[in-house]
């Protein structure tokens, strides 16, 4: 079961809800923020999006201080698979549970539009479903999304083949035309050197129906749901 | 009473009452009404709620006679937002409305809380806020204010409603020197609810306890309704920004939240969102509206701020509070649940068979009144009305003294490059599109089309279609014939989708009513609205008025927005407005008669806003939505785009550039009238469709009677416009139109 941790502000849990239940057939259940403990049974967690707090500070500092997010780091860090959706990205870099940071789009505005990202790499819960190279069509909404790093971080996230997802031309090349915000590297999604927390800004989501943004987003969470069925936690 | 002396309270005679905007007419009522000198708060009361904002004075006797029945109308005019139903025991609940001069004085924070008030005016009957628009009207943006006002007022519209979780579809955004001095900001909001579970604002039960919930209660926004919506602008109007509220979306969420979860339940008999004029408004509405009364204890409303007068209490604006009352012996669990989302919530009165509103303060009585004669018998005017004197001056055109257009495809560039007629990504790419999952048509199109989620997300089979519009020029040159075309061409943008149009609300923005030609305005517009609501069957559910839209004498042109609701079922059955594909069929719905009056081009190319707007047939747009409507659902549409400002040529361009790629196009058009009309004309009831099968559709147009015409094929990357046969007026890489039209807002504001 994918617990969707639910903040005060969050925006996108029902829709994360909507899509693992409706859409891939994955059982998914809320999680307000103030239990002090993941449900029994959770062999996911994920932290979606939205404006956990209003964002009134930096975006995702309060809601590491949530009581859930001592228990969600327990799980992380016993090795159970973490997803973070876009202001869910932010919360798990201030929580530390990723490297980083994600800061003013460099255009200063919140911006809403269908990108693509290519998939780095595949051997992972969150893109076994992905072909390597893939381009997924996918959409962000975000005032900072930003991805930011110090020098040492951005080369140990490449050699350790921790960059997920980046930013690219419908044809694959990431180029600057293609990064919407400025994110160094044009990264979209990065995982832990473990490989079982992941963040991105993008929202697949909001890509699960045809019609309604397309199907690309169930690459995503289907294999996040793969990854569940196989037991992992 | 003893309180005014006791408070330190300033003594109230005429001259304070005309201070506080009321006649000396309104106050002689006040003296009658109670019978003696109304004390400071009461004089705030009946100053808010006599104010043209909250009472409708001026503007009731036209608003009555506008349609709200019908048989899909659950609720109209007079609650907090018009309930229409949408079949399978679901509702939409919406409403429509102004925070112009807020937004003019402080643009951000007045365009958030104006999302933020018609947000809890819908989640206020039950219903779950599911897609917003926004009306926006500003001056030149080559003025460094009006750039200002737009980037701020985008902000503030984003900011809000992205916090809040609830998408903006769609709207609208122009530009005309006439808002130089009072931009207009209306905002729209529609949301769900089960029709059995639709809460109104009554205090019934006596004796139950009434209940505040929310942000705390500051000095903010005081007279923000009756000192700010209910009058001109001057030169001094700056200083008034202290009466602009600050908004706050985070709370906001957790109030939608916590009160559709307390609704979910039968705790609650009543509800009412504190918006203008705040907790006074909100009470007298509730007691009024059940016939009741209301005991209120001031020293137990949630305050942010020490020593708060029982005058700055009553009459603050401070956003995001909700006021309720609920069935004795359960505060508890109203209170566990907002407590849960960490709100202030306090019970504060009790609801009592006096028919009064009785206030208490530090143990004095600060208020006694009858609730009735306050909220029901506010004064009610019949303004004289008489058209401007220089309305004959306007409407004259002479097309064949206006020189004919040297270079078609010349003015197809000027005109997709007027802010008004460019690309409103650079205002839509700042909204989320997208939350709650629904979003099949996003900004960009004619209509939005979202598609309905129960309440417990379960995904539904129904969709609903979305637009605002209005051409204040029209509304100008005459406002009977402007009003009619609005409500024409928001059915026909919601009918391009392949929904039925259901029913619409109304923002009504307009200059000075003590004015005569303004109240012609008004009532031509209103009157307009009345004869285009009946003929479409589309009755007016709710609605907002804006008077006093005026900047030192000079008013607005008349600006009646109307937002339109139409259903399609299924949703997935639809057409989009831009070229979807190479190869098809553009079959031309509508005719094309010789009518640049108050036409685009004729402004922009010929500096000349004179003429009689297009005539609009309702009896063809009907034909035409019932065909559009089958013609879609039957697979025998594709795409289909209204046509208006700036005629075939720039409808044509924007099917050709709207879609996710630029798409070619050849159009032939039979050489009827000059071509600067043919190209440009502004005739109502033309739609540009696509089709696969289009002897099929020219068939069943005729069946229906509605004039079609295969004109061209879509195709190729160069758009063609021209008279068959013969050389064509327009010939050009659809890539060059897309760059000029998609940067005419952003290199404005030298923006990305």
């Amino acid at each position: 079961m994918l617990a969707v941790v639910q903040f005060p502000g969050s925006n996108d849990d029902r829709d994360l809800q909507f899509a693992m239940k409706t859409a891939l057939r994955v059982e998914a259940q809320l999680v307000w923020h103030k239990q002090p403990r993941l449900p029994a049974g959770t062999t996911g967690v994920a932290l979606p999006g939205g404006f956990s707090y209003g964002d009134y500070l930096r975006c995702g500092a309060m809601a590491q201080y949530s009581p859930i997010m001592s228990d969600v780091k327990r799980f992380a860090e016993a090795g159970g698979p973490v997803l973070g959706i876009c202001n869910g990205f932010q919360v798990l870099c201030e929580t530390g549970l990723l490297p980083g940071a994600l800061v003013r789009n460099h255009h200063l505005h919140f911006v809403c539009e269908f990108v693509h990202v290519r998939v780095e790499h595949q051997v992972s819960p969150f893109t076994s479903r992905a072909e390597e190279g893939q381009v997924l069509r996918l959409p962000i909404k975000h005032g900072e999304g930003a991805y930011a790093a110090e020098a040492d971080q951005l080369k140990s996230l490449e050699e350790n083949d921790q960059i997920l997802l980046r930013y690219c031309e419908p044809g694959g090349r990431p180029t600057q035309a293609a990064n919407p915000n400025g994110s160094l590297q044009g990264i979209a999604g990065i995982r832990n050197r473990r490989g079982n927390v992941f963040g991105m800004m993008p929202h697949p989501e909001h890509s699960v129906e045809q019609g309604i943004g397309g199907l690309d987003g169930t690459v995503l969470l289907g294999s996040l749901g793969d990854a569940l069925a196989g037991g992992r936690s | 009473m003893s309180s005014a002396t006791a408070l330190d309270e300033p003594a109230v005679d005429l001259e304070l009452a005309r201070q506080h905007g009321l006649t000396d007419e309104e106050y002689s009522d006040i003296l009658t009404i109670l019978g003696r000198t109304p004390t400071f708060s009461e004089l705030g009361i009946f100053s808010v709620m006599w104010a043209e904002h909250c009472s409708y004075k001026s503007s009731k006797v036209h608003l009555e006679r506008l349609p709200s029945d019908g048989e899909h109308v659950l609720h109209g005019p007079g609650e907090n937002a018009g309930v229409v139903s949408i079949g399978d025991g679901l509702a939409v609940v919406f409403k429509i409305e102004s925070h112009n001069h807020p937004s003019f004085i402080e643009p951000r924070q007045g365009a958030a809380t104006g999302v933020g008030g018609i947000l809890r005016d819908v989640f206020t009957m039950g219903a779950r806020p599911i897609a917003s628009m926004d009306s926006l009207r500003f001056g030149p943006l080559e003025d460094p204010r009006h750039q200002y006002l737009l980037r701020g007022v985008v902000e503030g519209v984003g900011g809000y409603g992205n916090s809040v979780g609830v998408a903006t579809v769609g709207g609208e955004t122009s530009f005309h020197e006439c808002y130089r001095g009072n931009i207009l900001v209306n905002a729209f909001n529609l949301g769900l609810v089960e029709e059995d579970k639709i809460f109104l604002a009554k205090a019934a039960g006596v004796g139950n306890p009434v209940i505040y919930a929310g942000s705390k209660t500051g000095r903010d926004g005081i007279h923000g309704a009756s000192l700010l919506a209910s009058s001109e602008f001057d030169e001094e109007s700056e200083s008034k920004r202290p009466t602009v509220q600050v908004g706050d979306p985070f709370t906001e969420k957790c109030l939608i939240e916590a009160c559709l979860e307390l609704m979910s339940t039968d705790c609650v008999v009543g509800i009412q969102d504190m918006g203008a004029a705040g907790l006074t408004c909100s009470s007298f509405e509730m007691a009024s509206n059940a016939g009741t009364g209301i005991d209120l204890d001031l020293d137990r409303v949630p305050q942010r701020e020490v020593g708060m007068t029982p005058y700055e209490l009553l009459l603050s604006e401070s956003q995001e509070r909700m006021l309720m009352v609920a069935r004795t012996g359960r505060e508890d669990q109203v209170r566990e649940i907002f407590e849960r989302w960490d709100l202030d919530v306090q019970v504060v009165g009790t609801v009592t068979d006096t028919g009064r509103m009785r206030v208490s303060f530090g143990g004095q009585t600060v208020v006694d009144i009858p609730v009735d004669p306050v909220a029901r018998s506010s004064p009610r005017l019949e303004r004289p009305a008489a058209p401007a004197a220089d309305l004959g001056e306007r409407q004259k055109l002479d097309l064949a003294s206006v020189s004919p257009e040297e270079d078609p495809q010349a003015a197809l560039f000027a005109l997709l490059d007027t802010p008004g007629l460019g690309s409103k990504e650079w205002v839509y790419r700042q909204y989320d599109q997208l939350v709650q999952g629904g979003t099949v048509i996003a900004p960009g199109g004619d209509a939005a089309l979202v598609r309905v989620k129960t309440e417990d997300w379960a995904p539904t089979s129904k969709g609903i279609a979305l637009a605002v519009d209005c051409n204040p020029r029209w509304c100008w040159l005459d406002p009977y014939l402007g009003a009619v075309a609005a409500v024409a061409e928001a059915a026909r943008n919601v009918a391009c989708t392949g929904a039925r149009p259901l029913a619409l609300t109304n923002c009504l923005n307009f200059g000075n009513p003590e004015k005569p030609e303004i109240m012609w305005e008004f009532a031509e517009a209103t009157r307009g609205i009345r004869e285009a609501a009946m003929k479409l069957g589309t009755p007016v559910v709710s609605g907002n008025v804006s008077f006093y839209n005026e900047t030192s004498g000079r008013s607005i042109y008349p600006t009646p927005t109307i937002g339109m609701v139409g259903l399609l079922d299924p949703w997935d059955r639809h057409a989009v407005s831009h070229f979807s594909a190479a190869g098809l069929d553009i079959v031309l719905l509508g005719e094309t008669r010789e009518e640049l009056g108050g036409s685009e081009w004729l402004a922009l190319r010929r500096g000349l806003e004179v003429g009689n707007p297009p005539q609009v047939d309702l009896a063809a747009e009907l034909r035409l939505h019932a065909l559009l409507e089958e013609g879609v659902r039957s697979g025998l549409i594709a795409s289909a785009h209204d046509i208006s400002d700036g005629g075939i040529a720039v409808a044509a361009a924007e099917c050709c550039m709207s879609g996710p790629r630029v798409m070619g196009a050849v159009l032939e058009l039979s050489e009827t009238s000059r071509p600067d009309a043919l190209l440009f004309s502004e005739s109502t009831g033309r739609v540009i469709t696509t089709s696969s099968r289009a002897a099929e559709l020219c068939a069943r147009a005729q069946a229906h009677g509605v004039p079609a015409k295969r004109v061209g094929r879509t195709g190729g990357s160069r758009l063609r416009l021209g008279p068959g046969g013969s050389e064509p007026w327009i010939d050009v890489e659809v890539e060059e139109l897309y760059a000029v039209w998609s940067r005419a807002i952003p290199r404005r504001l030298e923006d990305l």
